[in-house]
């Protein structure tokens, strides 16, 4: 491979990389602008700060492969694939929206490229995830497809959380456990509900691979994620990936939250200094001739899909009342 | 073709013949593999079918539960098995608020087609947490079918149903139904959900009971004949959703009711009966009665269990006093009195 080639490779997988995180960090900034006109009327669950963790795990996936998550979905959603004008009528609550209006922000699907669902229920998409990456194995697609389960600290002190890891441990299932360590539950300290050890080291009670890892750089979160992913589709079962980032935003919402005081100014600029964009960027200009004029061009594309979908959301209808009492069952008659 | 076969019986081979037509039926749970197969339920199949679609699991239920609900998404048919409906309860979290509102909340895109075998235990000194009947915990809850097969045929048929059914079902075992003997046809069919069924018709009450409870109407309508009371017997069969239909013609042509559930009185199955009877306007010629457990728990000895669990002796004083027919008729005396009530028949000797 000549060296202008590589070169070329490099830029683009930055430039991917730079676009997938930017896209959700806009996409998250204008649901946070759009928010207090009550258009929205469901809870959000604001990813900012937090977008390298996706785009690096989803860099090594393709539509085979299976995504859930929890409740703040919107990263893990967008940089599997999923359809942003269907996530965004969601939110809006409209009949066009990926559920149709009856999930809201916390329940996200796009069975097209593989995103199963996202439930706010702390670490219970985990045993659903295994329970995916079971049936991966069992339908043939083992050493094919992988299953990826994202979720946040404290779903790490829930008892399902060690149930589904040994389990996919026991079974050797191809599935990965991604946590993202953004140290609060809601406003409760990470320091207030487990003891001080990596959280990763949970994994050694299991016998499997536990890492911990920057969450705010794309290009440590994607080699970590390469080398887990390569083990689930080659047979060798799960891994549990830490990844240490912060949420810039409230829990809940579009807004700040430093009035609060249970985090300090000061811990938020720390964590603004590690803004995973920016470090990317940096590189970037470094490495990508003309970075400038790319990024604008980015920011431009990227403007206008939301532009796009945010009025595809609201010129679109609302599910009429007589969905309301629709799919609570599905319709039966399947035969074996 | 039909044959004589129990209650376990049919079920073992219902799960027999789902796992060998559909490669996508699997069986999990604790115990599924190991030499006393559930009850019988499950035994030997694991030599036929093999431990990955026999599967024997960690007692970890809520973990279970999801691994099941997640193979139903991506399109298996798992069969989950709780020994004890007690055990299922630590699992109420994907089942209440994943499975059943799956369907749902991703706008009718996704199915979960995962089918939950419990037991419902009694007797025997099992006590407060090996005994419970929480059929209405579940029918209270949108999105879940609740069936409680009463026969054997139903046994099969309506576990058949569950399997073949693209919603997550909840088929509820009573225990003490194991060993009853009936007709099962030899082929894999399904019975309907959502259909009661009247097994007895008569025109001066109408007896509606599910599950073991069915019997113990049966039982009553026996005794009620004998005296030129002619009950009409309805084995609800399934909970939800509740086929009421069949209910309120009955009612409206005996103008009585008495309903008899497994489960506690209170908000529960028997509550719900009366209280669509009274909004459907049917006219009634006595009030109502419901019976079934009291407001505590399940007493372990066998001294309490005596007045804790309602048998067709209560069914017959019930329809006495709606028919104002005095107490002290001798045939109101119970002729098991002396037999206790934690168990099923005199040649049962414990333990569960």
């Amino acid at each position: 491979m000549s060296e202008s080639v590589t070169t070329t490779l490099i830029e683009n997988r930055e430039i991917t990389l730079f676009r997938g995180m930017l896209r959700i960090r806009r996409v998250e900034e204008a649901i946070a602008d759009h928010y207090p006109a009550q258009e929205m009327r469901t809870p959000v669950h604001l990813c900012v700060g937090q977008e390298a963790t996706p785009v690096g795990v989803s860099e090594h996936l393709d539509a085979r492969d299976k995504v859930m998550s929890g409740h703040r979905s919107h990263g893990h959603y967008l940089a599997k694939g999923g359809d942003l004008r269907a996530m965004i009528a969601e939110i809006y609550g409209r009949e066009t929206g990926c559920s149709r209006g009856k999930g809201g922000s916390q329940h996200l699907i796009d069975l097209d490229c593989g995103f199963l669902g996202s439930a706010p229920i702390l670490a219970s998409t985990l045993s659903i995830g295994v329970g995916v990456a079971w049936a991966l194995k069992h339908q043939g697609t083992d050493g094919v497809a992988v299953a990826v389960v994202y979720f946040g600290d404290a779903a790490t002190e829930e008892g399902v959380f060690h149930e589904s890891v040994s389990f996919a441990a026991l079974h050797s299932l191809p599935v990965l456990f991604v946590c993202e360590n953004n140290l609060y539950s809601v406003h409760s300290d990470l320091s207030v509900r487990q003891p001080a050890r990596p959280i990763s080291d949970m994994a050694l009670a299991y016998g499997i691979p536990g890492i911990t890892c920057d969450g705010n750089d794309v290009l440590s979160v994607s080699q970590v994620a390469a080398q887990a992913v390569s083990r689930a589709r080659l047979g060798l079962g799960p891994s549990l990936l830490v990844f240490d980032t912060y949420r810039w935003l409230e829990h809940v919402g579009p807004a700040s939250d430093l009035e609060l005081g249970y985090r300090s100014a000061e811990e938020l600029e720390l964590w603004k200094s590690r803004d995973p964009l920016q470090r990317l960027r940096l590189r970037c200009r470094a490495n990508v001739t003309g970075w400038d004029a790319v990024e604008q061009r980015l920011e431009t594309e990227i403007l206008d899909e939301i532009v796009d979908a945010f009025s595809f959301a609201r010129n679109s209808p609302f599910p009429d009342i007589s969905e309301m009492l629709t799919d609570v069952f599905p319709i039966s008659g399947v035969t074996p | 073709m039909s044959r004589q076969l129990t209650y376990a019986e049919a079920i073992r081979e219902a799960q027999e013949q789902l796992l060998e037509s559909d490669q996508s039926v699997y069986l999990l749970g604790l115990g599924v593999s190991t030499p006393t197969g559930v009850f019988g339920t499950t035994q030997g199949l694991v030599d036929r079918f093999g431990p990955d679609r026999v599967l024997d699991l960690p007692a970890a239920e809520n973990g279970m539960t999801g691994v099941a609900l997640g193979s139903a998404i991506m399109g298996m048919r798992p069969i989950m098995i709780h020994q004890r409906v007690d055990f299922a309860v630590l699992s109420m979290e994907p089942i209440v608020n994943q499975a059943a509102k799956w369907h749902y909340m991703y706008g009718g895109s996704s199915t979960a087609p995962l089918t939950i075998r419990m037991i419902i235990g009694r007797g025997w000194g099992q006590g407060p947490q090996h005994s419970q009947s929480l059929q209405a915990w579940f029918a209270h809850v949108p999105g879940l079918k609740v069936v409680m097969p009463t026969t054997p045929a139903d046994a099969k048929g309506l576990l058949i149903a569950a399997v073949l059914d693209p919603a997550p079902v909840i088929v509820l075992e009573h225990r003490w139904l194991y060993d009853m003997v009936g007709p099962v046809e030899q082929e894999l069919l399904p019975a309907t959900i959502g259909e009661s069924k009247v097994v007895r018709a008569g025109q001066d009450v109408t007896l509606v009971g599910c599950s073991y409870m069915t019997l113990e109407c049966l039982r009553a309508a026996d005794v009620l004949a004998d005296h030129g009371i002619h009950a009409e017997v309805i084995d609800l069969r399934t909970i939800a959703p509740l086929d009421f239909e069949t209910v309120r013609r009955s009612v409206d042509r005996t103008g009585r009711l008495v309903v008899i559930d497994s489960g506690h009185i209170e908000f529960g199955v028997t509550a719900e009966i009366l209280a669509r009877i009274v909004e459907s306007g049917v006219v009634l010629k006595s009030p109502p009665v419901r019976l079934g457990l009291p407001q505590a728990p399940t007493p372990a000895t066998a001294a309490l269990a005596d007045g804790y669990y309602p048998r067709a002796i209560d069914v017959l004083q019930a329809v006495t006093r709606q028919l104002g027919l005095p107490s002290s008729l001798p045939w109101l005396t119970d002729p098991d009195a002396e037999f206790p009530k934690d168990q099923p028949n005199r040649s049962f000797t414990g333990p569960y």
